[in-house]
């Protein structure tokens, strides 16, 4: 499982860097996007992987580490707080510049 | 339990709070309760700093969950300079805001106070997911501020500002989760335990999570492959939002010298000192680079910018260093030069609202309105930048370069001093062009205000002070420095290793 999920992981930031790159505000959007998916869940699987263990001591057998769910769940929030204020930047810098290139002018002007 | 040490945080939290529901109350209003809570932190600031001089470390457990388990704050002699200068800071810019900068948006002072919140609780914070969220509050409202008053160019530079931060929060995050999995706790003086306990297979691990949040805290510091949004975002900026941004580079700053002196400090074994390695030649980089910014700088505003880098790369350079001498020179030249770039951002406002459309190009403009009192503030403030006698500028570059012998003095001293004369030609060519090549006639819409005026003399005249005052402020950033560097009393905050 271990090997599959870092994988993803893998392909997840690659694809998240390869858009945050691009020239144009909405590629860069889904890219942090991407790239903060990767994030949580990368925080997620330092508490090391486990099935069937609640984050409850004396529930089960094995207990899980409820610490990186706590802290997936704040990053969780901020990260999309400030996805949404970089979206309506996006759309800002569009209105007021014309143009959705990343710098606000295209580049051959 | 004292609740003192909280208050700085809970303080503009509350009054933040509070504007941002007052919304109907008129800008008088706010004016007034927002100058109160910022002008509240000033004696708590003092308070604080009395407290932490008895050399004793004050841990708080919040919700009384003690450490490691809890979150905790902690106040050193560090944190609580760093709490009355912010505090200092603030309070002139939000007087220089409430003379009309606040109205060109909606909500600054609320924005002002959340940003006070997070730049104190990092300041606070002992443990490193706290600091990450505190990073992410104060990054929030500065891109918020940033933003105030609109138009093309900030909106431009808040583009960048906000997706460089986002990624740089991304890398925090990635290092936190490797520490965590690692060694199993948050708490820095915990961390440190753990990190000199680690064996062979988890230290490079570790190396490489310290490394990450040496890119992450260099990104906020705008150390040298990362500073290019520093000058458009901050040149872009409002004066007073500016002259606060002028402790943000510090906020960077102090978490590469906590990270670097405590987790990864003398006391982590193997790891020892991991940072200092790269840090130097990054410091010194940073420096050359800022001093080329400053010459080939086409307004005040990014020339003031460009002079925050330089400061940036000295200072890092001395907390590469790192010997309580440098340390100790180090903190006194951060006291200085946060003051004085504050100073000058606004000093730059109003010498732009007297000259129309040229604002601040250095092209030939208008005849000044106060051309003798702008002129002579705008020559103490050069003084005091490059580092001429007889302001702090000069005091604190004498330490640094006292503080840093042998090799490393070979490559420092040189920058430092032709840095200094750089600053010195490009701050004067700078003058003659602003002061004496001017035309006949006033701009008819030049613009003084005698409040903005008084604050402006406030934060310069510091320079002065830091000046007279030097033996009582060099004894504390002394004692800061060898708190810094004495770890066990940190360690035995967690119980000395478990």
């Amino acid at each position: 499982m271990e090997a599959l999920y870092a994988i993803a992981l893998g392909v997840l930031s690659g694809c998240g860097v390869f858009l945050l790159l691009r020239a144009r505000t909405f590629p860069v959007v889904l890219g942090l996007t991407l790239l903060s998916y990767a994030v949580n869940l990368f925080l997620f699987a330092m508490g090391r992987l486990k099935s069937g263990a609640p984050a409850v001591i004396g529930a089960a057998a094995d207990a899980a580490d409820p610490l990186p769910q706590a802290l997936v769940l704040t990053a969780i929030v901020i990260g999309f707080a400030m996805t949404a204020f970089l979206i309506v930047l996006a759309l800002r810098s569009l209105g007021e510049q014309g143009t959705d290139h990343v710098d606000g002018k295209e580049a051959d002007e | 339990m004292n609740h003192l040490l909280i208050l700085p945080i809970v303080l503009p939290l509350l009054a933040g709070s509070l504007l941002l529901m007052s919304g109907r109350l008129g800008l008088r209003w706010q004016r007034l309760f927002s100058c109160l809570a910022t002008f509240l932190l000033l004696p708590v600031a003092v308070l604080l700093v009395q407290k932490a001089d008895s050399g004793v470390l004050t841990s708080y457990a919040l919700g009384n969950w003690v450490a490691p388990y809890g979150i905790a704050l902690l106040l050193d002699r560090l944190s609580a300079l760093l709490l009355l200068l912010t505090a200092i800071l603030a309070g002139f810019a939000v007087l220089y805001a409430c003379r009309g900068d606040d109205e060109r948006g909606a909500s600054f002072h609320a924005l002002f106070q959340f940003q006070l919140l997070g730049i104190n609780g990092a300041f606070l914070t002992a443990d490193m997911f706290n600091l990450f969220v505190f990073f992410e509050i104060l990054l929030i409202a500065s891109y918020a501020l940033l933003l105030h008053g609109n138009g093309r160019a900030r909106v431009a530079a808040g583009l960048h500002y906000v997706v460089l931060n986002l990624f740089g929060s991304a890398l925090f995050l990635i290092a936190l989760g490797v520490l965590y999995g690692v060694a199993g706790t948050l708490n820095m003086a915990d961390l440190a335990h753990k990190v000199a306990l680690a064996n062979a297979d988890q230290r490079p691990l570790l190396a490489a999570a310290g490394l990450l949040l040496l890119v992450v805290f260099g990104l906020k510091a705008a150390l040298l492959p990362l500073y290019f949004w520093l000058p458009r975002a901050y040149s872009a900026a409002t004066a007073p939002v500016a002259a606060l941004f002028a402790i943000m580079t510090k906020v960077g700053f102090y978490s590469l010298l906590r990270v670097f002196t405590l987790v990864f400090g003398s006391a982590a074994g193997p790891l020892e000192n991991l940072g200092h390695d790269w840090l130097w030649p990054l410091a010194l980089l940073t420096l050359l680079a800022g001093l080329v910014g400053v010459l080939a700088a086409q307004s005040l505003r990014m020339l003031v910018s460009y002079l925050v880098v330089v400061s940036v790369g000295t200072l890092t350079a001395a907390l590469a260093v790192g010997s309580v001498e440098a340390l100790d020179a180090s903190l006194y030249y951060l006291i200085h030069s946060t003051l004085i770039a504050a100073g000058l951002f606004l000093l730059v406002d109003m010498i732009a609202q007297q000259r129309g459309d040229k604002v601040d190009a250095l092209v030939q403009g208008p005849r000044l309105m106060q051309p003798h009192l702008l002129g002579a503030l705008f020559f103490l403030g050069a003084i005091a930048v490059a580092g001429l006698p007889p302001l702090s500028g000069f005091l604190g570059k004498l330490l640094l370069l006292q503080s840093i012998s042998g090799g490393q003095a070979l490559l420092f001293w040189p920058l430092l001093l032709g840095g200094g004369l750089l600053t010195l030609v490009a701050l004067s060519r700078a003058g003659s062009t602003v002061f004496w090549n001017v035309g006949l006639h006033m701009h008819d819409r030049a613009r003084s205000d005698i409040w903005r005026t008084l604050v402006c003399c406030a934060l310069l005249s510091a320079s002065l002070l830091l000046m007279l005052g030097a033996a009582p402020i060099l004894a504390y950033t002394r004692a800061t420095a060898e708190q810094l560097l004495e770890l066990a009393p940190y360690l035995a905050l967690v119980g000395g290793g478990r």
